[in-house]
């Protein structure tokens, strides 16, 4: 089933941390397996934010094969190395997990060079790399992801997050949401619902250089939206276009370092309500989402067929 | 189960106005009895009285506890009950069967008063998807939009949505009729079998898809007609009906209905129209 929510304060920044897991929060009966968190922050955007994960959590109902803490500690060292290789200039590195890493590094090369370098050392994962976008993802509800990342104090403009029901593939770091816009900067995506011409994009995709890391028919949506903006599109252009490139029934959010936007498939078969006001839009599979943030009686309304939104900050 | 053309109990059925036609096609369907009546009991329904009034603020229940202080209050006769902060809570006053006064001062989620026989429901807010799913009568207003699925396979009464609606409102509709004052979206009326759907405002893609019976009335753009959909010319019953219907549910003033576009399903299926006749009934 999933859930999923997102928010965007227009002309102000906010604590987006804490609102966007009131809002997950309220969805985990949609989703209890694992909860995802793509937050732009108020970075001082100079350096890229690189997260990346050398390992799987292997509790908390896991599907993943169990290993022992050192062979994670051992592919930090790689990935600090080829770091080191690329030319990247780490200028501060946090632990977060036994398995995942928050850096703040120097580079001005290309992201798509980099991130074949880095991902080429087994069962390593960038989870996201940008100025201002802050994924997280992990296994748990959205206030149990919130207080092992320390996520209720981040502020920021907006944020989009995924309360998941593993149908597709495994219960899993690698398959939770958001996706990040690989090679883009700052790109995320959130979805619910099924793709059902996942196997036919995905071959025409890595025909075209496009890389995946889950078997999780979501991650299509990212890795669709990223070749089309790779070869010229704007992000709302691509978004259109996915309409009738990607069949299945979905709704999905997808965000940007200054923007929002909203999808829903031509049958309109999977649930969105959606709040819009001047300085706030926030929107989610169910009004009690919305509600968690604004109790006060706010007027709100399903998005039709087909319709694609898009917001900046 | 009786076959209609020997049971002992039909002629004093017809009698009293109930079953003049006798079916002629497979349709076998137990009869009313009117000799039971006064032993018939209606489980979980009570005699509450509409001055009797309370409010019940449900901002700290979930749904189980709040549906079961409602069948309390009515259970000590109240017949008008208040509901504050609902915020959007799924499942709010499910199987309400008897006569009520309901008034939810807020929005509802899924399933709102979803499976109802009897009840005058306002909610002065928004509702989610599959609100009012198979309702048998009654009477349900909801001030503002609607989302998906709105009156799901409703079998009676009126059910009326001030602003727009989602996908597939009406969808395996039984008969009753649904109202909506805004839009509505894709596959309205899919699945349709009886009752009548009236959308003054537009309506998307796939209008009565796979309809069976019943009737859509549209009085802006329709997107697409449905596979066995057709259009069909307005009548002055229809208009006269129209109008009625609209000042009853106090929606559209001065709408001119004469402009609207009645669609119906363009196919016969076969023995599809054996029906009781206090079915027929029912779907007019």
């Amino acid at each position: 089933m999933c859930g999923i929510a997102g928010l965007i304060h227009r002309g102000k920044s906010s604590n987006v941390g804490e609102e966007l897991q009131s809002m997950l929060q309220a969805l985990k009966h949609r989703g209890p397996d694992s909860t995802g968190y793509a937050l732009y922050a108020n970075n001082d955007g100079q350096n890229f934010i690189l997260r990346f994960k050398v390992g799987e959590n292997v509790g908390e109902g896991s599907s993943s094969v169990n290993e022992d803490e050192s062979v994670y500690n051992e592919r930090k060292k790689t990935v600090d190395k080829k770091l080191s290789e690329l030319g990247a200039i780490v200028v501060k590195d946090e632990k977060l997990t036994p398995y995942s890493y928050r850096y703040e590094m120097k580079f001005d090369k290309d992201l798509m060079d980099f991130s074949k370098a880095i991902e080429s050392i087994e069962s390593v994962e960038i989870l996201s790399i940008g100025k201002s976008l802050e994924l997280i993802k992990d296994l748990g509800d959205a206030t149990a992801v919130s207080e092992r990342y320390g996520l209720n104090k981040v502020q920021g403009t907006h944020g989009i997050g995924h309360a998941r029901m593993a149908t597709e593939s495994g219960v899993d770091i690698k398959s939770a949401h958001p996706f990040w816009g690989y090679p883009f900067a700052d790109v995320s995506v959130v979805h619910n619902g099924q793709l059902t011409n996942y196997w036919n994009n995905r071959r025409v995709l890595e025909n075209k250089g496009m890389r995946f890391m889950s078997e999780c028919d979501s991650e299509l949506i990212a890795v669709f939206l990223a070749e089309r903006m790779r070869n010229g599109a704007t992000l709302e252009e691509g978004m259109k276009e996915s309409l009738s490139g990607l069949d299945g029934v979905f709704t999905y959010f997808v965000a940007t370092k200054d923007s929002l936007g909203m999808a829903k498939d031509t049958m309109a078969a999977k649930p969105l309500v959606l709040y819009e006001s001047d300085d706030l839009v926030a929107m989610g599979s169910e009004e009690i989402a919305i509600r968690s943030i604004l109790p006060q009686e706010i007027d709100t309304y399903d998005p039709f067929d087909g319709e694609v939104k898009v917001w900046q900050t | 189960m009786a076959n209609l053309k020997t049971s002992d109990k039909k002629t004093k059925a017809q009698s009293m106005g109930m079953h003049t036609e006798v079916l002629t096609g497979k349709t076998q369907q137990k009869f009313f009895n009117p000799d039971e009546a006064e032993n018939f009991f209606y489980w979980g329904t009570y005699d509450v009285d509409f001055n009797k009034r309370t409010e019940l603020d449900v901002k700290e229940m979930e749904c189980k506890e709040a549906n079961e202080k409602i069948d309390n209050l009515m259970s000590e006769g109240y017949g008008t009950i208040v509901i504050k902060n609902p915020q959007g809570k799924h499942s709010l006053g499910v199987g309400i069967l008897n006569k009520l006064n309901l008034i939810f001062e807020g929005s509802l989620g899924y399933f709102g008063v979803g499976s109802i026989d009897g009840p005058m429901v306002r909610v002065n807010g928004r509702v989610g998807w599959s609100c009012a799913e198979n309702m048998m009568a009654g009477k349900v207003v909801i001030e503002k939009n609607a989302g998906s699925c709105f009156g799901a396979a409703i079998r009676g009464g009126d059910l009326i949505c001030k602003g727009s609606v989602g996908a597939r409102t009406g969808i395996d509709q039984k008969g009753g009729t649904i109202i909506i004052g805004g839009d509505a979206g894709a596959f309205t009326g899919f699945m349709m079998q009886r009752g009548r759907i009236v959308i003054l405002g537009d309506v998307g893609i796939n209008l009565g898809d796979s309809m069976y019976d019943g009737t859509i009335y549209v009085g802006g753009k329709i997107g697409s007609f449905g596979s066995d959909a057709v259009e069909s010319p307005m009548t002055k019953d229809d208009m006269d009906w129209l109008k009625r219907k609209l000042k009853v549910a106090e929606i559209g003033d001065n709408f001119d209905v004469s402009k609207m576009t009645k669609v119906v399903a363009g196919k016969k299926l076969w023995n599809y129209d054996a029906l009781e006749p206090t079915e027929k009934k029912g779907a007019i």
